[in-house]
C-alpha cells in the first residue's frame, strides 16, 4: 500500500530537487534536505520489504536507489552546481573547454609545484597548509557560483564549475600525496 | 465466560503469532544465534547453556558431521577431515588463502573457490559454513519453537561480493529465508545504540577471529548511517595465534611437524593467547607424537612484541576510513570495541591512542554482532513494533568497475556509496563493425584490472555495425541492501540486452582483496605510470587499426609514395607496442599523425562531399 502511493508520488522524470522537495537552487538548507532524504528512506527502503513480494522488493530497491542518488547530487555543492547546469540545458564543457583566466592558471601552476615539493619533503605541514588554502578558495568559488546560478548567469556559472573541477582534482592530489606520505 | 476477540484488520491478534526471527553471527572462530524475545535480545544457548558455538565441522567416513565442541575437541586427531574457521575460504580461491602451508586440509583449487577433500568427499566452503547455520538453525527452531520465517546473516562489512554471495548461498543451502546479510560493525551498531540511546559519530573497531573491519557510523534521531568502511577481510585473531606458533616451533627448535602436531600446537598457542589477556606469563607444553616434548613459557610482552605488526596493520584502514568519512578523530564520540581479539590489552592500547580515548567495551565483544543481527531481523520480518522506527543506511565497502581496453579499471561505484545504489555508464566499440563486446566487472581500488577481484564476465551481443565509437553501451550496476551485484548492459540505438547476476563461480581470479588495497597505496606511483604506458599502448593500436582501415577504403587517396612512407611508420609504430617507456610509443603516434595528415585531410573532403551529395538527393 505504502509503496503503491510513493510510486504515485515519486515520478520517475521527477528531478532530484521535486524529489526531495527542496527548491531548485543552488542556496539549500542542508538540515532540510537530510530530514526529507532521511523520510524518504524510511517510506522506501528495502529494509521495510524484506518480508514484501519480490515485486515490491525490487520496486523498492528502485526507489531507495533513485533517493539516494538525489540526495548524493544535492547534498554535494560541486555536484549540485552541476546539476543545475544540466538542468537547464547549459553543458559545462569540462573536456572541451580549457580557457581559464591566466592568473587562475598561474596560481593551479603554483600550488601543483607547492605540492609536489611538499610531498617530495614529506612536509606535512606544507600539506596542511596547501589544504586550507585549497578550501578557502574552493569556499569562496562556491560562493560566486552560487551568486551566479541563483541569478540565472549559466555562463559564467559554467566557468566557475570548471575552475572548481579543477581545485577538485588538486584536493584529490592532496590525498592521494598524504596517504603515500603515510605508509 | 469467554469473550469474542475481535482484532482492527492488519493488526497481529495475539503475541504467539508474531514471526520467528533470528540473526546469526557465522564467525571464523565461534558462530552464535539469537533473537528477541520479549522486546529484549538474546542470544539461544544449546542444551549444555552454551551460546557459542565453535565454528568447526568434522566429517566422518560415513558422511556423518559433528559441528561445533564435539568436532572442536578432535581436530588434533583428525585434523585433515576437521575444518575450522572455513569463513577464511568463502569467496576465495587457494592462492587468496593465508597460511596454507600450516593448513592440513587437502585443497583443491577449483575455479572460483577454493574446495576441500574430506573422508566424506569433496566439500566447498559454502557447505561446510552451512553445516554451521544448519546446527544454529535447529538449535533456534527449537528454542523458539517453529520454523523460523527468517534470518539475518551477519558478514564482515569488508566482504566482497564473491563472499557475500556465498555466505548467503550457505544460508539458503541451511534452509534459511535469508531477509538480509547484514554487516557485522553495523549490527553491533544497532545492539550498542539502541541500548546507549547514543547519538553522534562513533567508530566500531571489529577484530575477529579471521577478519578485521572498522565502520564510522553517524547516529542521530533513529537513523544508524554508515559513513566510511575499510579493513582487512584476512586478519584476525588467526593471525595472533599463528605468529606465537612459529615463535614456539623456533624456540623450541622443533622439526617440520605433522598435521596432528600442527594442529595441537595451534590449539595451545590460542589457549597461552588468551591467558596472557589477563596474566603476565603463560606455559605452553605438549607432547608430540613425534616424541618430542614442547615445554616453552612466552611472557605477555614477548607476545606483545611479536604481534605488534598485526595490530599495526589495522591503525591504516582505520585512518583511511576516517579520511573517507572525512572525519578528524576529535569527531570521534566513541570507538565500540567487537571480536573476541580486542580482549587483548595491546590492541585496546593502540585503538585507544589513535582515537585519544578508552574504547568502550561494556558489550561483550562475542555476542554484539548477533544481538543487533536478531535486533534487525526481528525488525525486518515485519514485527516491528511501536516506536520502533529506526533506520539503516549502510555502504559498499569496495569500488565497483569495468575493465576497458589495456587492462585498465574504469570505475563504476565509488566505494563508501550508500546502498542501494545504481550508475549507469556507456562504453562504445574500439573497430568499426564490432557487433559484440565483452563486460568484465571487477572489484578493488587499484587501477589495473589484474590488481582487482574479478567478479564476473558477461558478453553483449547484436550491437548493430558502426564505425568505431559510434555505438552506445548502456551498462548498470545495481547495488541491492545485501551489497550484491546484479549487472545489465543495454546498446542505446537497438536496445540489445544483455544481464548477469554476479555469481562468484564466474571467475575469482586474482589476489586477496586486503593485499589489493594495501599494494593500492605502496604502488600509487607505479600505478599511475602503469596506467599512462596502457592508454599509449591502446592508443597506438588504435591508430594501427584506423590508418590501416583508411587505407584499404580511399587508397586512390594516396601516392604510391605517401604510402611508403605512411608504412613505414606504422611498422615503427607496431614495434614501439611492446616498449615499456610510454613515451616512445607517443612519439611513434605523433609521426605516424604528421605523415597520414595530408591522407586525412584528403579523406575529410571525400566524407564532406559525399554527404552534400546524398542531401541533394534527400532534397530533390
Amino acid at each position: 500500500m505504502r509503496l503503491r502511493r510513493e510510486l504515485q508520488r515519486l515520478n520517475p522524470d521527477e528531478n532530484h530537487f521535486r524529489l526531495l522537495g527542496v527548491p531548485a537552487r543552488f542556496e539549500l538548507d542542508a538540515d532540510a534536505l537530510e530530514r526529507r532524504y532521511r523520510e524518504l528512506q524510511r517510506e522506501v527502503h528495502p529494509d521495510r520489504f524484506a518480508a514484501a513480494s519480490q515485486a515490491e522488493q525490487r520496486v523498492s530497491m528502485q526507489l531507495a536507489t533513485r533517493v539516494n542518488e538525489a540526495y548524493q547530487t544535492l547534498k554535494s555543492p560541486l555536484r549540485r552546481a552541476g546539476y543545475l547546469l544540466a538542468l537547464n540545458g547549459v553543458d559545462p564543457e569540462f573536456e572541451t573547454n580549457t580557457a581559464m583566466p591566466p592568473e587562475f592558471l598561474a596560481d593551479q601552476m603554483e600550488k601543483r609545484e607547492a605540492l609536489e615539493a611538499a610531498a617530495a619533503a614529506g612536509d606535512w605541514e606544507g600539506m596542511i597548509a596547501l589544504s586550507s588554502e585549497l578550501r578557502l578558495e574552493q569556499d569562496a568559488l562556491l560562493a560566486r557560483i552560487g551568486r551566479q546560478l541563483d541569478a540565472s548567469e549559466w555562463a559564467e556559472a559554467a566557468a566557475t564549475l570548471r575552475q572548481l573541477k579543477f581545485l577538485e582534482k588538486l584536493g584529490e592530489d592532496i590525498a592521494a600525496a598524504e596517504e603515500r606520505m603515510e605508509s | 465466560m469467554a469473550l469474542l476477540q475481535i482484532s482492527e484488520p492488519g493488526e497481529s491478534p495475539a503475541p504467539h503469532e508474531r514471526r520467528l526471527a533470528v540473526g546469526i553471527d557465522l564467525g571464523t572462530t565461534n558462530s552464535l544465534v539469537a533473537t528477541v524475545r520479549n522486546g529484549i535480545a538474546v542470544v539461544l544457548n544449546d542444551h549444555d547453556g552454551e551460546g557459542l558455538l565453535p565454528s568447526v565441522v568434522r566429517y566422518f567416513r560415513d558422511g556423518r558431521t559433528a559441528v561445533g565442541r564435539e568436532a572442536e575437541r578432535e581436530q588434533a586427531r583428525d585434523p585433515r577431515n576437521t575444518v575450522v574457521s572455513v569463513k577464511r575460504f568463502m569467496g576465495r580461491g587457494l592462492k587468496d588463502v593465508a597460511h596454507v602451508e600450516n593448513s592440513p586440509y587437502d585443497f583443491i583449487d577449483s575455479p572460483g573457490m577454493v574446495q576441500l577433500r574430506t573422508a566424506a568427499g569433496v566439500k566447498s566452503p559454502v557447505e561446510v559454513s552451512a553445516e554451521i547455520l544448519r546446527t544454529l538453525r535447529l538449535r533456534a527452531e527449537e528454542s523458539l519453537g517453529g520454523d523460523l520465517s527468517g534470518a539475518v546473516i551477519t558478514v564482515p562489512a569488508y566482504f566482497d561480493d564473491a563472499q557475500r554471495q556465498a555466505t548467503k548461498d550457505a544460508g539458503q543451502l541451511a534452509g534459511l529465508n535469508v531477509l538480509r546479510l547484514l554487516n557485522e560493525p553495523t549490527a553491533a551498531a544497532i545492539a550498542y545504540g539502541l541500548d546507549n540511546a547514543a547519538e553522534g559519530v562513533y567508530a566500531v573497531y571489529d577484530l575477529g577471529g579471521g577478519t578485521f573491519d572498522i565502520s564510522i557510523l553517524k547516529l542521530s534521531r533513529g537513523v544508524f548511517e554508515v559513513m566510511a568502511t575499510n579493513g582487512d577481510a584476512a586478519l584476525g585473531g588467526d593471525d595472533f595465534d599463528q605468529r606465537l606458533f612459529c615463535w614456539v616451533v623456533e624456540r623450541a627448535k622443533l622439526a617440520p611437524l605433522s598435521a596432528e602436531d600442527t594442529r595441537l600446537l595451534l590449539v595451545k598457542s590460542r589457549e597461552a593467547k588468551e591467558f596472557l589477556t589477563a596474566h603476565g606469563e603463560a606455559r605452553i607444553s605438549a607432547a608430540l607424537s613425534s616424541g618430542e616434548a614442547v615445554d616453552v613459557v612466552v611472557t605477555q610482552r614477548e607476545f606483545q612484541e611479536m604481534t605488534q605488526p598485526l595490530v599495526a596493520k589495522t591503525l591504516g584502514p582505520t585512518r583511511k576510513a576516517l579520511r573517507d568519512a572525512r572525519l578528524d578523530v576529535a569527531d570521534v564520540r566513541g570507538v565500540v570495541m567487537v571480536g573476541g581479539a580486542t580482549r587483548m590489552p595491546h590492541v585496546q592500547r593502540a585503538v585507544g591512542e589513535l582515537f585519544r580515548q578508552t574504547p568502550l567495551t561494556n558489550l561483550d565483544p562475542d555476542k554484539a554482532v548477533a544481538l543487533g543481527a536478531a535486533i534487525q531481523a526481528n525488525v525486518l520480518a515485519g514485527n516491528r513494533r511501536e516506536g520502533e522506527d529506526w533506520l539503516l543506511l549502510d555502504v559498499i565497502p569496495l569500488s565497483l568497475g569495468i575493465e576497458t581496453m589495456g587492462g585498465l579499471v574504469e570505475k563504476v561505484i565509488p566505494r563508501n556509496s550508500t546502498l542501494p545504489v545504481a550508475r549507469a555508464q556507456e562504453f562504445t566499440t574500439f573497430r568499426d563493425g564490432q557487433t559484440a563486446m565483452s563486460v568484465h566487472v571487477v572489484q578493488g581500488e587499484r587501477e589495473l584490472v589484474s590488481d582487482c577481484r574479478s567478479l564476473a564476465r558477461f558478453e553483449l551481443h547484436g550491437i548493430p555495425p558502426m564505425v568505431a565509437g559510434a555505438a552506445r553501451i548502456r551498462v548498470t550496476f545495481q547495488v541491492d541492501a545485501d551489497g550484491l551485484l546484479a549487472v545489465s548492459a543495454r546498446e542505446a540505438t537497438t536496445g540489445a540486452n544483455a544481464a548477469v547476476a554476479v555469481k562468484p563461480s564466474y571467475g575469482l581470479t586474482d589476489a586477496q582483496i586486503t593485499q589489493m588495497l594495501r599494494e593500492s597505496l605502496d604502488h600509487a606511483r607505479e600505478d599511475v605510470q602503469l596506467r599512462v604506458l596502457r592508454e599509449q599502448q591502446v592508443e597506438g593500436e588504435r591508430m594501427l587499426a584506423a590508418v590501416e582501415h583508411a587505407l584499404r577504403e580511399d587508397a586512390d587517396l594516396v601516392s604510391a609514395e605517401e604510402q611508403g612512407a605512411v608504412r613505414a611508420e606504422l611498422e615503427a609504430l607496431r614495434k614501439t607496442l611492446s616498449c615499456t617507456d610510454h613515451r616512445t610509443i607517443r612519439s611513434a603516434i605523433e609521426r605516424v599523425n604528421r605523415v597520414t595528415e595530408a591522407f586525412a585531410g584528403r579523406r575529410m573532403d571525400r566524407a564532406v562531399k559525399r554527404a552534400l551529395a546524398g542531401r541533394r538527393v534527400e532534397t530533390l
